[in-house]
């Protein structure tokens, strides 16, 4: 497993790339570019990418992470890849929710789930 | 009987993002000190986020010579906060519904539906320049002793 920056952690499994955020607040607006950045070099290394987005260690974020994940599901559909989160805490699910993301993204229970049927 | 009126305090910061988290520091630490749960500090917390956001951003411009005022009283049973920055205001009305078709794929404009989600009363003034949110603790504490 890869680290990169001290936001994001990488491991590159068979059939997916697993990025885990390893912040529990992700607030700054400095850090969520820092995020984004990292997120768009992950992606662009691959030349189709199949991404879980593990949120397991996030226990608190506002709706500027969310804008994050708009930009970076774009560019992976623009790459003609997959996009999966995961690992979603109850009250951050809730935001998901609140706002109908749950419709935009695919989002799993685990890591183990969320690499299921990926191709 | 003892009988507390709710404290009030007010603050003003510099108008950049990363002003808001000693702001919620101290509104964090007189919600505990009040009894408020771990989802009401939740909600707080969030409300404040993408209230002080919106006013260091699209109120204040980003502009560092202006600030953004922060005034809040937390009593047993509720919370109130008022943020005001010094923009030139804007109608909330105007705001388009995130949830809606295209916008649903926007990476922006969510704040104010957050707002109103975890608020159980989110209030601009005329000049819409300054809102004003309460919640109400989501599980009153309730106690026979007055002293507490």
């Amino acid at each position: 497993m890869a680290t990169i920056q001290p936001n994001i952690a990488v491991e590159y499994a068979e059939n997916a790339t697993i990025v885990s955020f390893t912040d529990e607040k992700i607030l700054e607006e400095k850090d969520i570019y820092s995020l984004q950045e990292s997120i768009m070099s992950v992606i662009e290394q691959a030349e189709r990418i199949n991404l879980i987005l593990d949120f397991g260690n996030v226990k608190f974020l506002s709706s500027a992470v969310l804008g994050l994940l708009i930009r970076v599901s774009k560019r992976i559909y623009e790459r003609d890849g997959h996009l999966r989160l995961c690992n979603i805490d109850p009250k951050i699910y809730e935001i998901f929710k609140i706002t109908r993301l749950t419709k935009t993204f695919d989002i799993y229970k685990n890591v183990e789930s969320a690499t299921k049927d990926l191709s | 009987m003892t009988s507390k009126m709710p404290a009030s305090y007010s603050i003003v910061v510099e108008s950049k993002t990363s002003a808001v988290t000693d702001v919620f520091q101290q509104i964090q630490a007189k919600l505990v000190e009040h009894n408020f749960g771990k989802d009401d500090i939740f909600a707080v917390h969030l409300t404040l986020e993408e209230a002080f956001l919106n006013a260091v951003k699209h109120g204040n411009k980003l502009d560092p010579s202006k600030k953004v005022k922060v005034d809040y009283s937390i009593d047993a049973e509720k919370v109130e906060i008022s943020i005001t920055d010094q923009g030139p205001g804007f109608r909330p009305e105007n705001v388009e519904d995130p949830r809606l078709g295209e916008n649903l794929f926007k990476p922006g404009g969510r704040g104010l539906l957050l707002m109103n989600s975890y608020m159980d009363m989110v209030k601009f003034n005329e000049q819409g320049n300054s809102v004003s949110m309460v919640r109400y603790k989501e599980k009153p504490y309730l106690t026979k002793n007055p002293d507490s």
